[in-house]
């Protein structure tokens, strides 16, 4: 693929296209990881939402 | 299922447990196409030689920018009006998908006009009111981080955001309305689009794998928010019993 002579202007717009959408896809995975991880946390210390809790105690 | 089904958070989670999958596969796929079209079966344009590559992503993102501002004036409609549970939900899971796609129009128009038009930027009024929805991006993302109670925060969000749906016409008409150094519209317009075929294919390929990319992102994000709400309100819950 010959870029020509403004190869430079071409690579860096596509090389930040890819840094972008890269963190946009690290953001949403480690966000998701980082949620889980804590709601587990808290419910392995007891804790429940107040929907949860009127599900699994009928009255 | 309804989409009116979906408003229910829970049933939201499954739905996107069960699209992501598929959602993932879609955008990969229409990224391979749009990839191989637009590097290497799309020619150089006779003016513009290579730099047309550049066109492959700036135009994807600048059409991702506003059609992200239009879905969060939706979803604040939503919040307002209909007070539908999951609205803010999908408004601030969409600001930073939005800031960033925006940026990404910014910096890949730079680096296209450096080389076409002679320089980096003008402050004519097409880059001008697209860096203004940039700034209210980072403008709605500072809000939703600055108000602790996400309704609170989602209400005053709701309103900024219909104010700044003004913007979008402005933006889409700019060239039409003022003298500007960025060229009018070539693709949707009265008489058919101005670019050859041969171009403009990989283009379309290209805007259907963006925009499947942030229907991605977007669910991806809205997942989050939700399991974000359960951690604070079970916090809160903690907090009350620990303090009671």
């Amino acid at each position: 693929m010959n870029l020509g002579p403004h190869a430079a202007f071409i690579l860096a717009a596509w090389a930040a296209g890819l840094v972008v959408v890269a963190g946009l896809v690290a953001w949403v995975i480690l966000d998701f990881r980082a949620q889980k991880r804590v709601l587990g946390d808290l419910e392995a210390h007891g804790v429940t939402r107040r929907s949860a809790a009127a599900i699994k105690e009928p009255a | 299922m309804a989409l009116i089904d979906l408003a229910n958070p829970t049933r939201f989670l499954n739905f996107a447990e069960r699209a992501m999958p598929w959602l993932i596969a879609a955008t990969l796929f229409a990224f391979a196409i749009g990839l191989e079209q637009g590097l290497f079966v799309a020619p150089d344009d006779y003016q513009q030689g290579a730099t047309v590559k550049i066109m492959f992503l700036h135009v994807p993102c600048a059409w991702l920018s506003m059609f992200c501002w239009g879905l969060m004036t939706v979803a604040s409609l939503g919040t307002l009006v209909w007070r539908h549970p999951l609205a803010d939900v999908a408004a601030k899971a969409a600001a930073p998908l939005g800031a960033a796609f925006t940026f990404l129009c910014l910096f890949t128009g730079s680096m296209w006009g450096r080389p076409m038009w002679g320089t980096y930027w003008q402050w004519d009024a097409r880059l001008t009111s697209v860096l203004v929805m940039f700034i209210m991006y980072l403008g709605m993302i500072a809000l939703w981080r600055t108000v602790e109670d996400p309704s609170r925060a989602g209400r005053a969000a709701a309103v900024l955001t219909l104010v700044g749906a003004i913007n979008l016409p402005i933006i889409k008409f700019s060239v039409d309305w003022w003298n500007t150094l960025h060229q009018p519209a070539s693709v949707f317009r009265i008489g058919g689009p101005a670019i050859d075929k041969s171009i403009l294919v990989p283009l379309f390929a290209m805007a259907i794998a963006f925009t499947l990319l942030f229907v991605t992102l977007h669910v991806a994000a809205m997942r989050n928010e939700i399991l974000r709400r359960r951690v604070r309100s079970m916090l809160m819950l903690q907090a009350r019993a620990q303090g009671g």
